[in-house]
């Protein structure tokens, strides 16, 4: 029942990742999410520039998993960020959740989502052929994880 | 001596990543950011911006939060990873 977190430049596999998260013959259930750079209502996007808070973000998302685990009786979980220059349609993210039955490993990765989108120190930066912006919070990533609180 | 990083767009807004500011042993966040836009009051705007979060050795605070000697205090805007 580890937790492996993962700040990184490089692509990972999501191949890979289930086969280490399939090896506890305790839990009957794995749930992967994975999220990519998507293109832009207007289409335009050349690519995206990921910045983060070294050391804080590591805090924040064992944070996060040790919350879940609070919550849920849960298996290995890991959770990859990926940092730096990425293109359209790259992976950015993963989420991936053992867990003895399905229901806790669902609600648990999107627990680790809807509070990663809030509360670690990341920020993306869209590179467009009319230029380089920022990106914005959203008000309904902040209402998905207040949403967990009055669970 | 207090560590201040700033991140992503408010450091770009800023042109400063990282800066080490005096501080007394009872001060608070606000104090600290009073202090560094007594140094640079250009930065007023983009600073007191209701939307800048605060951490403190990499803990998310409030202004209120007490700050000592040594601490590292961020400031950056709203995350937007995931």
């Amino acid at each position: 029942m580890g937790t492996e977190i993962r700040v990184q430049q490089d692509d990972f596999s999501v191949a890979d990742e289930y086969q280490q998260l399939a090896q506890e013959s305790s839990c009957g259930a794995v749930v992967t999410f994975a999220g990519l750079v998507r293109e832009l209502a207007e289409g335009q996007l050349d690519a995206m520039t990921l910045e983060h808070y070294p050391g804080m973000t590591e805090q924040v998302l064992a944070d996060l998993v040790a919350q879940a685990r609070g919550r849920w009786q849960l298996g290995q979980v890991t959770l990859i960020h990926r940092v730096g220059r990425l293109a359209l349609n790259d992976q950015i993210v993963f989420v991936g959740v053992a867990a003895p039955h399905r229901k806790a490993a669902f609600e648990a990765a999107m627990f680790i989502m809807d509070f990663l989108k809030t509360q670690a120190p990341f920020w993306k930066q869209e590179h467009t052929t009319d230029g380089s912006y920022w990106v914005a919070a959203k008000d309904t990533d902040q209402a998905a994880a207040t949403a967990w609180q009055d669970d | 001596m207090v560590k201040v990083k700033f991140f992503a767009a408010l450091r770009e807004r800023l042109q400063c990543a990282e800066l080490d500011i005096d501080s007394q042993p009872s001060d608070s966040v606000a104090e600290i950011r009073h202090r560094l836009l007594q140094q640079h009051p250009s930065w007023r705007r983009e600073l007191l911006d209701n939307d800048v979060l605060c951490a403190k050795n990499f803990t998310f605070v409030d202004l209120q939060a007490a700050v000592n000697p040594g601490d590292e205090l961020a400031f950056f805007p709203p995350v937007t990873g995931g």
